[in-house]
């Protein structure tokens, strides 16, 4: 059967002619509806050029009302003012590889015992060794487990093991700077680099894990590659990129009281929809992403990929130069005052061209909390599951019609009081410290609901301690919270059936199908949401809640 | 790299949108080795949809029927390969005899991966998807789509042909099976070039910690 297949498949060799470097003129459809960069983009099948390629793109979505096209430049002859996103760009371009693909100076690869230990086997089945091995971080995480008293290589399967020790064996080989389970520094990858200041402003930094995009929370331009592409910047610290198109969300007004930058990011999502960002690097502007601290703005760009954009990021300011002073890997003294003044350059300019433009007012969003099997398909919290016969394009009906069957939820069901069987505080997106404070808020003082698995899971062995020293850890096990070491754990499911065919609230990423175990329904919520809710045993509005 | 020039076979039609790589190589199978070869990562393709509970193929999924099951191009709806960065997801879709995904859009990462896999992702419209879909169903699979990656064309079974584009780059790499980082060696003076003056610019980013 294999071999009939691949009768019919040429590798090179077969082909008549060799493909030179020349670019071929568009043509097709695609030409056909063109429109320049800057027009509006808010109707179902207009286009916009971008995406991965730089050439015009329809962008199918399921109406974008809030997206409008950036205004045109005004005059002439002046310097074309740049965004953030440009000026980073620009300044980690090795060579030019023509349209739209540039070979980009790596600042940062971080690695993992997932990606990252696949990546160095390949290096070393290549015969070839790291270019900068003092740009290259590691550490476990991904399929380390997180119970309580847990031994360096324990994992919920075989395979979780070999990862473990081999991307153990393969940082100090070739002596990376490592975080094994145990050291102090330990996290989940995206949660300890801005907590190390691996991550910094201005910076590329890459990680064989698509929420490494959290890290534009500090103002570094990072995105999740492969495993190949580990490989590549192993052996090269470059890598070559099609060049997305910069993208603004503004976000304006004040959040409510019970809402924070999950509802913020999940609201954007149900908005412009999971394919909203397909090509796009999003810069997260506004009163709103400048009122937040630096954590906040971590959970806003760790979601950048759940509306495919790989890259989100917000342009350091005073904020993120507070957080970051003094810590581990951030420049110190003179070298740190010659970055300063580096990074105050890089914010966008007045001005400065965006492909796509999308504002949010705060003032209208309420806790949130997802209903399917994509982040796209959420509700607030005093919102209801919705009707497939309301929905008018056949596929979009469709994705709604099998995801309600997947939940098991029936249409028209008000999100709020839907019974719950576990609650899991967790994950890259919100396990951090301030995260943790605010859960711990709520559950002071109230018990968790019988019959309701809780978990907890710090972002970070660093955030864990911290926690501890507040006293935190006791105010969730008073509650009834299970209190684990940190690692990504069951965020996804990587062997560890704690949550299989449970319905969980959860302060993670993806609802997907499976995505935290067998027929698992996962609700993305924030940590205030996920706390309230773990207490009354059904989603709950915090808002509700007596402090 | 393998390469890749064109491919014609059966095209099956799974129009779902926002297919996650979750959905194309669920967590648990990667999880059963670290043999990375596609014969691997075959039986794991679409393993929440494509098994029952107990593992038996589930007969009304697609890829489980005749003679879908022998088809070298997918034919997928937008967004398709959204989420996770798991390059488990081209292996898989390779290791079940894919060669080229066709698809409105895909999510980056995966877009990158297929390429250093030796499978193509093909942007067309939803609509031209569509007609290939409804060709194939209507010959009850036994026709064939051909994609040609040095053309950049995809023919429909009944001959109509639809152009496309592939970055220039990865293009050459797939057909020519170029081998990517030996291609960026080869420009080892440019690189230091760049990295002597980009140190003298930004000294602390060469020497994390840096006082």
């Amino acid at each position: 059967m294999r071999s009939a297949r691949s009768a019919d498949v040429e590798p090179a060799g077969t082909a008549r002619r060799r493909v030179g470097r020349e670019v071929k003129p568009l043509s097709g459809a695609g030409t056909a509806c063109r429109r320049s960069a800057g027009h509006a983009i808010g109707c179902p099948t207009q286009t916009v050029r971008g995406a991965h390629d730089g050439r015009p793109r329809r962008l199918l979505n399921d109406g974008v009302p809030n997206i409008r096209g950036a205004s045109a430049p005004k005059g002439k002859a002046m310097a074309k003012p740049l965004t953030f996103f440009d000026k980073v760009w620009n300044d980690h371009v090795i060579a030019d590889l023509g349209e739209d693909t540039y070979l980009l100076q790596i600042d940062r690869l971080f690695l993992h015992e997932m990606s990252g230990s696949v990546g160095m086997r390949q290096l070393r089945k290549s015969g070839r060794k790291p270019a900068s091995p003092e740009l290259v971080f590691s550490v476990i995480d991904h399929v380390i487990d997180s119970a309580p008293g847990r031994s360096p290589s324990q994992s919920h399967t075989k395979a979780g093991t070999e990862m473990i020790e081999a991307a153990r064996h393969g940082s100090r080989d070739y002596g990376l700077t490592f975080f094994d389970v145990g050291d102090a520094r330990q996290g989940i990858v995206h949660v300890i680099s801005p907590e190390l200041a691996v991550a910094l402003p201005g910076l590329t930094l890459v990680c064989g894990d698509s929420h490494t995009c959290t890290v534009g929370g500090v103002g570094a331009l990072a995105w999740g590659i492969g495993s190949t592409e580990c490989e590549h910047v192993l052996a090269t610290q470059t890598l070559p990129q099609v060049k997305p198109k910069p993208m603004r969300v503004s976000f304006e007004g004040a959040l409510g009281r019970g809402v924070f930058a999950k509802d913020m990011i999940l609201h954007l999502i149900g908005t412009i929809g999971a394919n909203g960002g397909i090509g796009y690097a999003v810069e997260f502007a506004g009163a709103a992403v400048r009122a937040l601290p630096v954590e906040g703005r971590l959970t806003l760009c760790n979601m950048a990929i759940e509306f495919s954009a790989k890259y989100g990021f917000v342009p350091p300011d005073d904020v993120t130069l507070d957080y970051l002073t003094g810590r581990e890997f951030a420049p110190k003294g003179a070298a740190w005052d010659r970055a300063v003044a580096y990074w105050r350059r890089l914010p966008s300019e007045p001005g400065a061209r965006f492909d796509a433009d999308v504002t949010i007012d705060c003032s209208q969003v309420r806790p949130q909390v997802t209903w399917g099997t994509s982040p796209q398909q959420v509700v607030p919290i005093d919102g209801r599951v919705p009707d497939p016969s309301e929905v008018a394009d056949p596929g979009a009906r469709q994705l709604v019609e099998r995801a309600l069957d997947y939940v098991r939820l029936t249409p028209g069901t008000p999100i709020e009081g839907i019974a719950i069987d576990a609650a899991y505080i967790g994950s890259c997106t919100n396990a951090r410290l301030s995260d943790l404070r605010v859960a711990a808020g709520v559950l002071k003082g109230r018990k968790v609901a019988p019959g309701v698995q809780a978990i907890c899971v710090p972002g970070s062995t660093q955030v864990k301690r911290a926690a501890e020293a507040e006293g935190l850890d006791r105010v969730f096990r008073d509650a009834g919270f299970e209190w684990h070491e940190s690692g990504c754990a069951m965020c996804g499911h990587m062997g560890n059936d704690r949550l299989a065919d449970q319905r969980v609230i959860s302060t993670t990423n993806r609802n997907f199908e499976g995505r935290q175990g067998p027929l698992t329904r996962t609700h993305l919520a924030s940590p205030a949401t996920v706390a309230a809710s773990a207490v009354a045993g059904r989603i709950a509005d915090v808002r509700k809640l007596t402090v | 790299m393998e390469s890749l020039v064109r491919v014609r076979g059966i095209a099956a039609p799974l129009l779902r949108i926002n297919v996650d790589t979750d959905q194309i190589i669920p967590g648990p199978e990667i999880m059963r080795s670290t043999d990375e070869s596609y014969a691997r990562w075959g039986p794991g393709l679409f393993a929440n949809w494509r098994y029952l509970a107990d593992r038996r193929p589930n007969p009304d999924f697609i890829l489980n029927r005749e003679p879908w099951n022998t088809a070298t191009i997918l034919l997928a709806d937008r967004n398709f390969g959204c989420g996770s960065s798991r390059e488990p997801a081209p292996k898989a879709l390779r290791g079940f005899g894919f060669r080229a995904v066709i698809a409105p859009s895909f999510g980056g990462i995966f877009y990158n991966n297929c390429f250093r896999n030796g499978l193509l992702p093909v942007e067309l419209p939803i609509e031209q998807v569509r007609v290939l879909a409804e060709q194939m169903e209507a010959a009850g699979g036994s026709a064939q789509v051909a994609v040609d990656l040095e053309a950049q064309t995809v023919t429909a079974p009944r001959g109509q042909v639809f152009p496309f584009h592939a970055p220039p780059e990865l293009r050459r790499m797939l057909l020519e099976g170029l081998d990517e980082i030996g291609l960026t060696l080869s420009r080892a003076a440019e690189i230091a070039a760049f990295r002597t003056a980009d140190s003298a610019k930004r000294p602390w980013v060469y020497r994390p910690g840096l006082s």
